[in-house]
């Protein structure tokens, strides 16, 4: 009989190189799976699409980084939450209606400019993205419903909201009822910060974000609260700490960072509000937030890696005619890996004799 | 003098002809791609565009190199998708409306590429086309078809959204059924959808309680035609490829999008260096609308049918011929008049009299 056995201490050593043991694993499978279904084409040359190009092209790099900010930004609210044990799984909806609230304003003032444009706007949006965490948190607190149901389950109602104000309100009044908003004027889109790609000012607030929220972890007492709440909440309670407070804390910060999220894709590459709104970056960044071991920093790098097997497996798609469901194996495999070679550093594998000479 | 002369000419005419050899004979071939909203799969919309671009390879041989993308969300992934192909290709064929914004975008980065989109409606820059189909000339010889196979006098209508392409569809369904039956009425279910099998078998379920016999759908899954199959005495048409398979017994024809000569044209026109900015919106006579074979239905139907079918080959009739009313009574074609295309036909956001739904608004 197999057994996991924590060890006593866990690998420093391993804890760091783990990310490249797990990168590695996923390379090598994906050898053999590409060695095996791909018959005329080289697999190297699928491999360098993969994980070459996008490093070494520029206008690839810097949609990596345009697809790396959003997920970024929900990863990093979502990690304060599972910090605390509070399992947002519906950042996707709280993103959805925070790409609404927000770009609800930017549509009032459709013919409006001002510098207090964006900033309205984006506090719309993480006014609403919080409101809408918000319901999970209020259900938890006051009735012990599960905020995983709630925030999951709220997700799809956020996307038939959406449908909902494309045929109504936010439909574009020149566009012959197709279910679209204007597209936005310049004075409401994001500043671009690199000429000649859609890279905008929200790869920048979300790199801030991640070290505000490091510092926020590290130094402040409200970290500590959130740690130990999520791993010892009886202790937490003892110490007098509210968790209630808590759950409203990681569900406001979480919703407020996924609807601003929804607002600079709204604001930055689409430009415009449309029912393709809802792209699972908000499950994707639950990727993102565990493959960090949910380290604000860490976060940058897991987002940049899960950009590169969008982008990269779009590409192969491209190329080589494969499927576009390589990007999701991809992404698969990498969580599997991750998570792997995590159970193994803290736990050790002890094959247990006695139990058979008993039987 | 006259011997230079005749020399230079003859050097000229040498040099034109190896030229023109080299044009035909040595060319690259045109680099023609293709973005796909769903996955190709045997039936629908991608299924149409898809067998166009058979159509395509078919013509051009070796003269065309293909890439088809299936299953690119209309989100701002699509415009990375674009571009990557504008990198690599002459020529790129975005074949769903909500391609619109990205492929403008990408369309003034890249002024040597072509782009063709289809269904939409804005041409900002010189490299971009638009194309589709005067759909509703198919919708006429089917609500003929309906009007008289109809026992209950009631056809139910499956729509997706209130935009002018699928108004147009209703008006001109409803009004040829009507010419041959005077008791015709009916009814329409929006799913405001595109696709998706349950709510269309749901809606064609409803309509049938409702009294429908005949269902007409303009969504792309084959639901109500399994629907129909199930249901005696039911009929049912396809939309835009042949779906008789899915309802043997119940499919009366299909109307059949058939992209593959406009493909062929488009592409042919870039190897030859003619390719201009334009907008298409051909119909049964240049057999862009098409009808998969008839079925189900007596003889006499089908020839009427048929008569229709030519009559439109030839121009000779249209859809919308007054006397018209709109819904509300108003005046909205005199006796023998027809609507120009714009604004009339293109932006139509108007039921005709006779139909007794509530506008969707």
């Amino acid at each position: 009989m197999i057994r996991l056995i924590p060890r006593a201490q866990p690998s420093k050593a391993m804890i760091f190189l783990s990310p490249l043991l797990a990168l590695t694993l996923t390379a090598v499978t994906a050898f053999f799976i590409f060695a095996f279904i791909l018959t005329d084409i080289k697999v190297s040359s699928v491999f360098y699409t993969l994980f070459v190009e996008p490093l070494i092209d520029t206008y690839y790099i810097s949609e990596l980084l345009v697809k790396a900010a959003p997920l970024i930004m929900i990863a990093l609210g979502l990690s304060i939450g599972f910090r605390a044990g509070v399992w947002n799984i519906g950042a996707e909806g709280q993103y959805v209606i925070g790409g609404i609230t927000g770009g609800a304003v930017g549509l009032y003032f459709y013919n409006v400019e001002g510098f207090w444009l964006i900033p309205l706007m984006s506090l719309a949006a993480i006014l609403g993205g919080m409101f809408y965490a918000g319901i999970a948190a209020f259900l938890k607190n006051k009735y012990q419903v599960n905020e995983i149901l709630v925030t999951l389950m709220l997700t799809y109602v956020a996307v038939l909201f959406l449908s909902a104000m494309l045929q109504g309100p936010m439909r574009n009044p020149s566009g012959f009822n197709f279910p679209e908003s204007r597209p936005f004027h310049d004075g409401a889109l994001l500043p671009i910060i690199w000429q000649g790609t859609r890279l905008n000012v929200g790869l920048i607030i979300a790199v801030i974000l991640s070290f505000v929220t490091w510092l926020g972890i590290k130094k402040h007492l409200s970290g500590l609260q959130i740690k130990i709440t999520g791993s010892a909440p009886r202790a937490a309670k003892f110490a007098g700490f509210d968790d209630k407070k808590t759950i409203w804390f990681a569900l406001l910060i979480s919703g407020g960072v996924a609807g601003l999220a929804g607002l600079f894709e709204v604001i930055g590459p689409a430009g415009q509000i449309t029912p393709g709104l809802p792209q699972f970056y908000g499950f994707t960044a639950i990727i993102v937030a565990f493959m960090s071991r949910l380290h604000p920093i860490a976060i940058i790098f897991s987002a940049l890696l899960i950009a590169l097997t969008y982008i990269g497996g779009e590409n192969v798609q491209i190329y080589f005619n494969l499927p576009s469901s390589i990007t999701n194996i991809f992404q698969g495999m990498l969580l599997f890996y991750f998570l792997a070679c995590d159970v193994l550093i803290q736990y050790k594998i002890v094959f247990i004799k006695t139990i058979r000479q008993k039987l | 003098m006259s011997n230079r002369r005749l020399t230079s000419i003859l050097k000229f005419s040498l040099l034109s002809l190896m030229l023109a050899f080299t044009n035909s004979a040595f060319a690259d071939p045109v680099k023609a791609a293709f973005i796909y909203i769903g996955p190709t799969g045997d039936h629908g919309w991608t299924y149409a565009h898809d067998q166009g671009v058979n159509h395509l390879k078919d013509q051009l041989g070796d003269d065309v190199v293909i890439t088809r993308i299936e299953s690119v969300a209309e989100n701002s992934d699509s415009e990375r998708v674009i571009t990557s192909l504008a990198r690599k290709n002459d020529i790129i064929f975005t074949t769903s409306f909500g391609y619109m914004e990205p492929t403008i975008k990408v369309a003034a980065r890249y002024p040597d590429v072509k782009f063709e989109h289809a269904t939409g409606y804005k041409r900002p820059t010189d490299n971009i086309s638009t194309y589709s189909a005067r759909f509703y000339e198919g919708r006429h010889v089917i609500g003929k078809i309906a009007g008289r196979m109809t026992n209950t006098n009631i056809i139910g209508y499956i729509a997706s959204f209130p935009i002018p392409e699928v108004i147009r569809g209703i008006n001109s369904a409803f009004l040829a059924a009507r010419s041959v039956n005077p008791d015709i009425q009916i009814k329409i279910v929006w799913v405001y959808t595109w696709y998706d099998p349950g709510k269309e078998a749901d809606a064609a379920r409803a309509l049938i309680a409702q009294g429908a016999d005949i269902i007409m759908q303009h969504t792309d899954s084959t639901a109500p035609m399994t629907v129909a199959e199930e249901e005696d005495g039911v009929r049912a048409f396809g939309q835009a490829s042949d779906m008789s398979a899915w309802g043997p017994s119940a499919h009366l024809t299909s109307i059949i999008n058939n992209w593959g000569p406009y493909y062929a044209d488009r592409v042919k026109a870039v190897r030859d260096g003619t390719w201009t900015e334009t907008d298409t919106f051909d119909g049964v006579e240049e057999g862009m609308v098409a009808f998969a074979p008839m079925e189900n239905m007596p003889d006499e139907v089908m020839w009427e049918a048929q008569d229709t079918i030519l009559d439109l080959d030839a121009g000779a009739v249209h859809p919308f011929t007054g006397p018209i009313n709109r819904q509300d009574g108003s005046v909205w074609l005199a006796e023998g008049e027809t609507p120009p295309m714009f604004p009339d036909i293109i932006t139509m956001d108007f039921y005709v009299e006779g139909i007794d739904s509530k506008y969707p608004n």
